[in-house]
């Protein structure tokens, strides 16, 4: 490879490493502040990728719209229809052990991806979006576009970082955390903490749109197949693990390495003849499920830890 | 009249015997180990494989090869909670979710790995279904299903009333703490937990193979039904998980079912039953249906 | 003198990496009972907690007739013959009364069952024509005779009682009081915990105060009930009491 082509594959691996920061600050919010174990984040993700791909897509006969509308406008709609998502389901489950939200959340990204799927007219089924924009397009093609969208992209990562920075310091971000270490204690103190669960819940489930509405203008076409939950939820949750819960420079640095782990092997097991490709795709996946476990039991508390004194038992 | 019964009516009980195998395991691990267990469809998933193989190898039919395949389940389950979740015993349960979670993708990612991700048939073929009464069409795999799951149940009833070891899990289930302080090994009533559990769900995992074919996300598919099905029954209740996998297969098949020419939902949308029916329990019931516990 | 049945040596113990009781000392004769007293968060249950294995101990030794129990793990002392009831949550909601009794005899079986049974139910007559309900029927004194009922099913030496009386009537409370006095004559070792000092003092052969933690005055019943500055900070204020007790302690 030459040193441009080097480069410019840097390029495409910041940009969707950069969608990953967004969704492991999002998940962040949800589970490192809120102590709420979302499973669906696919879900969210796809509300907010044919939120934006429909917004902002030229008019199609293939499924309701497009209505051409600025990429900003579509960001700002797939926030504010996932966020409605998130704010329903919190406000049905904080009240309830964390658990109960796990179940539910898998639940909505199932039927998700079922809306999706099934209702051709409104997102064309299985055969998916096309044709979706890129920011100033318009001004700049084909290598230069790349720069310009990895710029976008970063930036919407810093505004999310911001958001989440203020989460953690706030008063109530401080109590969180204690509190995600020991469910009995939260009980207690009851409702405004659930008040702020959902709050994070929302604010997490905003962004976590707004990750997919990126990587839908990325793509330029947003299909059912893009919303695979491994793809999705399991890498973020994997990312955020290993960065480092509760901690937001941690869940940045955990989305690119687990990213670069993940872009590498394939890399790698793409040399391989094909039949030999395609089992090692199940390798990599196993290989990724047996990391979390890893990280979970030896190396809980990520790349930057938030080290809780040590107990000392009997 | 008897069309319903027949393609409606009978499917969804069958649908619902498989959720209720699976939701006993899912209710009796959230009763006594606490967490809401991902990876359970992928244990059903599991045991139709290892069936599937000894299909393949000796040859035997399915049901001659579900014992052996339960009992490799239950190494499994055993192994798997050795290995992923007696690590994180004392942590808080959410933990162990997000483990388990984990280990639903290894499970499923090594059984591509072994097996390839394409869907096999048991035994390749058309059954005839046996006729009763004239128009009472049941396919014979039906009743197999069917009846297994009756008998499971009976035993389970009277395992868990009667037996000291089902007393003990009831007891577990009910509050750990005070368990211990009662003598009763925890650690034997939780490896018990993983072998019934397990077996249960290798015999469902085999029976949708039987129904259908066998896949590498039979499993995961089934979680969500049989999440709902766990919390209708009310959670730490096997016997409510029974009752609550039939109301959930047997209202999944029913929702498509024509009324005077219009069908509630369209079956696209079936396994959105599960869903709706668990948002509504959540709202109003969260303790299920029959006199089940809130966990904290 | 023989081997005390059991002895809490300079024990420290607590929470997590948070001592909440130092250096206590408790030490209980054969067919006696101890009686631990002391204000509300003192850390009485968790000094019981301790006995049983339930938290974790700092330093300090707890010896069952002579030999240590810090290691030994919670489900291993009823086959010792140690039985412990705690002070809430002490029965088995969704088990029947009956099912609740039989639990206690799976870590150690009596002799005859049958004959335990009944034993314990003529103890506790109340609890004779509940046998089938579930015990998360049960009124709260019920539930705590059930409570006791089940620690003594497997015949055990020495019985941990953290507050058997607490939310009862005064009439309930003499029935168990009554009770305990009865089960020790059977032969049996007891340590409880009680908030009803001034009545537990009255059947204790050694009494315990403990205040924040530590051993604040330890005597026998009698001595701690004579000690004015016991009466004056542990036993004046107990509306529960007062109605009762009034003519003969006020001054
Ligand atoms: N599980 C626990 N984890 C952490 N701290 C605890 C726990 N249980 C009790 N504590 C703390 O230990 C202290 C002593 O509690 P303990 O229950 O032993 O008091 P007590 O003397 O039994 O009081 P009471 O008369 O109200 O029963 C309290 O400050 C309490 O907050
Ligand atoms: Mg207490």
């Amino acid at each position: 490879m030459t040193a441009d082509g080097l480069f410019f594959y840097f390029v495409a691996f910041m940009t969707m490493g950069g969608i990953y920061a967004i969704l492991c600050l999002a998940l962040n919010m949800q589970w490192g502040f809120g102590g709420l174990f979302n499973a669906g984040i696919a879900g969210f993700y796809a509300v907010g990728a044919y939120t934006g791909a429909i917004l902002t897509s030229a008019r199609s006969a293939s499924h309701v719209g497009g209505f051409d509308l600025p990429i900003v406008v579509g960001l700002i709609v797939a926030g504010i229809l996932s966020g409605l998502v998130g704010w329903a389901i919190a406000r049905i489950c904080v009240r309830l052990k964390a658990d109960y939200l796990a179940m539910a959340s898998i639940g909505i990204a199932e039927i998700i991806r079922l809306i999706v799927v099934n209702e051709e007219w409104l997102t064309n089924g299985s055969l998916g979006i096309a044709g979706i924009p890129r920011p100033l397009e318009k001004l700049f093609n084909g290598r230069e576009a790349e720069l310009v969208f990895v710029v976008f992209v970063w930036i919407l990562v810093a505004v999310t970082y911001l958001v989440a920075q203020r989460l953690r310091v706030s008063p109530w971000g401080r109590v969180m955390r204690a509190i995600r270490d020991n469910d009995v204690a939260a009980a207690s103190i009851g409702k405004d903490i659930q008040r702020f669960q959902t709050e994070t819940f929302i604010v997490g489930a905003v962004f976590m749109g707004i990750a997919g509405a990126l990587s839908a203008h990325y793509f330029k076409f947003f299909s059912p197949d893009a919303t695979e939950p491994l793809l999705v939820t399991f890498l973020t949750w994997v990312m955020l693990i290993a960065g480092g819960s509760g901690n937001n420079r941690g869940a940045i640095a955990g989305a690119l390495i687990i990213w670069a782990i993940w872009s590498l092997t394939e890399m790698l097991t793409n040399q391989l003849p094909t039949e030999w490709a395609t089992r090692s795709a199940y390798i990599r996946m196993l290989l990724i499920g047996l990391f979390l476990q890893f990280v979970l039991q030896r190396f809980r508390s990520g790349l930057v830890p938030e080290k809780p004194p040590e107990l000392r038992p009997r | 009249m008897m069309e319903f019964i027949n393609f409606y009516l009978i499917p969804g009980i069958t649908l619902g015997s498989i959720y209720a195998l699976g939701a006993v395991g899912v209710s009796m691990i959230f009763g006594i180990l606490r967490f809401a267990h991902f990876a359970h469809g992928d244990l059903m998933t599991t045991g139709a494989y290892i069936a599937l193989m000894l299909v393949w190898v000796l040859g035997v039919s399915p049901l001659v090869a579900m014992p052996i395949a339960m009992a490799g389940t239950a190494i499994v389950a055993l192994l798997l909670d050795r290995l992923f979740y007696r690590p994180l015993r004392e942590l808080p349960t959410i933990y162990t979710v997000i483990a388990s979670f984990g280990v639903a993708l290894i499970l499923r990612s090594l059984i591509q790995v072994l097996w390839g991700t394409e869907a096999h048939v048991y035994s390749p073929g058309f059954q005839k279904p046996l006729i009763f009464f004239d128009s009472l069409r049941i396919a014979s795999r039906h009743i197999q299903i069917i009846s297994t799951t009756l008998a499971i149940a009976v035993a389970l009833h009277f395992f868990l009333k009667h037996s000291r070891l089902g007393r003990s899990m009831r007891a577990v289930s009910d509050d750990p703490e005070l368990a211990r302080i009662a003598g009763i090994r925890t650690e034997r009533v939780i490896a018990f937990t993983w072998i019934t559990g397990a077996c249960l769900a290798a015999m469902a995992g085999i029976f949708v193979g039987l129904d259908t074919d066998v896949h590498t996300n039979l499993g995961w598919n089934m979680l969500l039904p049989m999440f709902a099905a766990a919390l209708l029954g009310g959670i730490g209740k096997p016997m409510g998980a029974i009752a609550g996998g039939l109301i959930i297969g047997i209202a999944e098949e029913l929702v498509s079912y024509p009324v005077l020419g219009v069908s509630l939902l369209s079956p696209s949308y079936k396994s959105a039953v599960a869903f709706i029916i668990m948002l509504v329990l959540l709202i109003f019931r969260p303790q299920g249906l029959f006199k089940g516990r809130l966990l904290q | 003198m023989n081997t005390p049945v059991l002895v809490i040596e300079n024990l420290t113990a607590g929470y997590g990496t948070t001592a909440i009781v130092h250096d206590v000392n408790v030490t209980l004769q054969e067919r006696e009972i101890a009686v631990i007293v002391g204000p509300n968060g003192a850390g009485k249950s968790t000094l019981l907690k301790a006995v049983f294995g339930l938290n974790n101990c700092f330093s300090g030794d707890i010896l069952y007739r002579g030999s240590s129990i810090l290691k030994t793990g919670t489900a291993n002392l009823v086959p010792m013959g140690i039985s412990a009831v705690p002070q809430s949550g002490n029965v088995f909601p969704s088990l029947s009364v009956t099912e609740n009794l039989e639990i206690g005899t799976y870590a150690r079986a009596p002799k005859n069952k049958a004959h335990t049974m009944a034993r314990i139910l003529s103890l506790f007559p109340d609890l004779k024509d509940k046998l089938k309900q579930d015990a998360g029927e049960l009124s709260g004194g019920q539930r705590q005779m059930l409570a006791i009922a089940r620690a003594l099913m497997s015949e055990p030496q020495l019985l941990l009682l953290d507050e058997p009386t607490a939310g009862l009537s005064p009439a309930f409370l003499e029935i168990i009081f009554d009770l305990i006095l009865e089960i020790r004559s059977t032969g049996l070792s007891i340590l409880m915990v009680e908030q009803n000092a001034r009545q537990a003092l009255r059947i204790a052969d050694t009494g315990y105060v403990l205040v924040n933690g530590e051993n604040a005055y330890t005597g026998s019943g009698t001595e701690l009930l004579a000690n004015d500055e016991v009466r004056r900070s542990f036993l004046g204020g107990q509306a529960r009491l007062k109605s009762k007790q009034s003519d003969s302690d006020s001054p």
